[in-house]
């Protein structure tokens, strides 16, 4: 059971959100050029992370309004929340 | 390999049942194989054996990181089917039902295979169309199916509440009378014995840390017990399939997921079919202990925690109820999570990867058990002759460049 700060609203449990996977994934600016399989790679491959993971949610409840997470996928530990336009944490050593 | 027969169990009963001898060898892993599976869940033993069975190839490591029947093999809700949608998939499952009907007398175990049918309902007018449809496209693939309207749900399965008043009310479903249940852990237990007695090195407690690769050719793993060569290494990792990509460095278009299951407290026999329902989203059947068995949906986001969140056991458990009033009453014993790779179609990756030698098998989402014997045969098949089974072929990792997708997302009988 999760318990998500919501950027906008504040803390809100999990049931008010959807989950929108992984985030920061940019759609190419030249898509017409790209080979089919740079657009299969933009499209379909994910890092499906094992360890710290940056996610979208959209508080589907509430204000409606996307944001991302900085999830950990073992143990679902939420270190951050922030607006769509934020830069993702640095990785670290080790997951 | 010690043969279980009527007769052996009246003698070893005159001792005790005292003198049964390991069902497979605690083996440790040696230098070099022909081939190695990393991940030693169903579909790994069921690789292993028919690599062994079928092509000749025994000089086979299946390296597990846990122990045998800790993962997904043994999570999962035991149903077994074949009424997919598409074409590839309707092939794919009834060759794997096929080989669950004789899966039995080929391994000399018992996996208690039981085909007491199982319907799909359908809750609205969309749902009845897309569910006869689906029985058409499955009697003309050559897989039994029926459509059964209300009141014939009602005859097959009297404990369906079929009232009208329902919110989602059911209005008829499909039935595929060859479909069931099977012992999830005698699966296991049964291809791991058959692929041992055949020469097969069953290694637990052995987790693959990395790939060796040379000149985009693989040559071997790193293990937590050491390297181990081979020419050809075939990944079948349910749940961590893009972990084990990664490490090999190629990329998957797959999202590791929670799938919940539960269990009632045992009751004396009332569900003799198994119960599915996509809509409302619940799937229910009776064990031989007399427990419920009852799955649904995965949780939404991904995770490889093998835990799931407490409002999806609350949906499902309010369309169990809805469905069947009269286990209102139970109480729910245990519930526990499995990790699932789902994939954008909802269909399994079986085949080639983009480093030379290497093989994977997953991504079989929430409905792999049912394939366990299919995935293995034709999984086994590709790897001894260096090319797709034809069978396997369609679900290749390319179809994701080429758009070829085996769309079965809402298509299958449930979602996935």
């Amino acid at each position: 059971m999760l318990l998500i700060d919501c950027p906008h609203c504040g803390p809100r449990d999990e049931t008010e959100f959807h989950a929108g996977g992984e985030a920061h994934i940019a759609r190419p600016e030249k898509a017409a050029e790209l080979t089919d399989a740079q657009w299969a790679d933009y499209l379909f491959m994910r890092s499906n992370t094992k360890g710290w993971f940056a996610e979208r949610w959209v508080h589907a409840a509430g204000c409606r309004r996307w944001f991302n997470v900085e999830r950990h996928t073992v143990t679902h530990e939420i270190r951050r929340t922030y607006p769509m336009a934020g830069a993702p944490t640095e990785p670290e050593e080790g997951p | 390999m010690q043969r279980f027969s009527a007769f052996a169990l009246l003698a070893k009963s005159l001792g005790g049942h005292q003198g049964w001898s390991r069902q497979w060898r605690l083996a440790t892993p040696k230098d070099a194989y022909d081939v190695v599976i990393v991940g030693g869940g169903g579909h790994g033993l069921a690789t292993a054996y028919y690599l062994a069975r079928n092509h000749g190839i025994t000089n086979v490591a299946v390296l597990e990181k846990g122990w045998l029947g800790g993962g997904n093999v043994a999570r999962n809700t035991t149903i077994v089917r074949s009424n997919y949608l598409w074409d590839e998939s309707a092939a794919l499952y009834e060759h794997s039902l096929k080989l669950w009907e004789d899966l039995s007398q080929d391994l000399n175990y018992n996996v208690m295979l039981s085909q007491r049918g199982v319907l799909n309902l359908a809750h609205s007018l969309q749902e009845v169309r897309d569910s006869r449809r689906r029985v058409y496209a499955n009697q003309l693939n050559g897989v039994d199916a029926e459509w059964l309207d209300r009141g014939g749900v009602k005859v097959f399965c009297p404990l369906i509440n079929t009232d009208e008043s329902l919110r989602y009310p059911v209005l008829g479903a499909t039935l595929q009378r060859r479909a069931g249940t099977a012992r999830h852990d005698a699966v296991a237990w049964g291809f791991a014995r058959a692929a041992d007695s055949r020469g097969v090195d069953i290694v637990e407690n052995c987790e693959v840390t990395g790939f060796d690769i040379q000149g985009g050719r693989v040559t071997g793993v790193q293990t937590t017990r050491g390297a181990i060569r081979a020419p050809k290494v075939a990944i079948v990792v349910a749940g961590h399939g893009s972990v084990m990509a990664e490490r090999a460095g190629f990329r998957l278009p797959l999202e590791s997921h929670p799938l919940q299951a539960l269990v009632s407290e045992p009751i004396k026999p009332v569900l003799d079919c198994v119960v599915m329902s996509n809509a409302v989203h619940v799937y229910v059947s009776q064990s031989d202990k007399g427990e419920l068995v009852i799955g649904a949906g995965i949780d939404s986001y991904n995770s490889y925690a093998q835990r799931g969140s407490l409002p999806v056991v609350t949906s499902q458990l309010g369309a169990l109820i809805a469905l069947f009033p009269m286990f209102s009453r139970l109480k729910m014993m245990r519930n526990w999570g499995g990790i699932v790779d789902v994939s954008p179609d909802a269909s399994p990756i079986v085949g080639k990867t983009p480093i030379d030698g290497l093989y994977f098998n997953g991504g079989w989402g929430t409905g792999g058990f049912k394939a366990t014997p299919g995935s293995g045969h034709i999984f086994a098949h590709t790897i001894a002759h260096e090319d797709p089974h034809p069978l396997a072929a369609p679900f290749n990792l390319d179809r994701f460049s080429t758009g070829a997708l085996v769309d079965e997302h809402g298509a299958a009988a449930v979602a996935h």
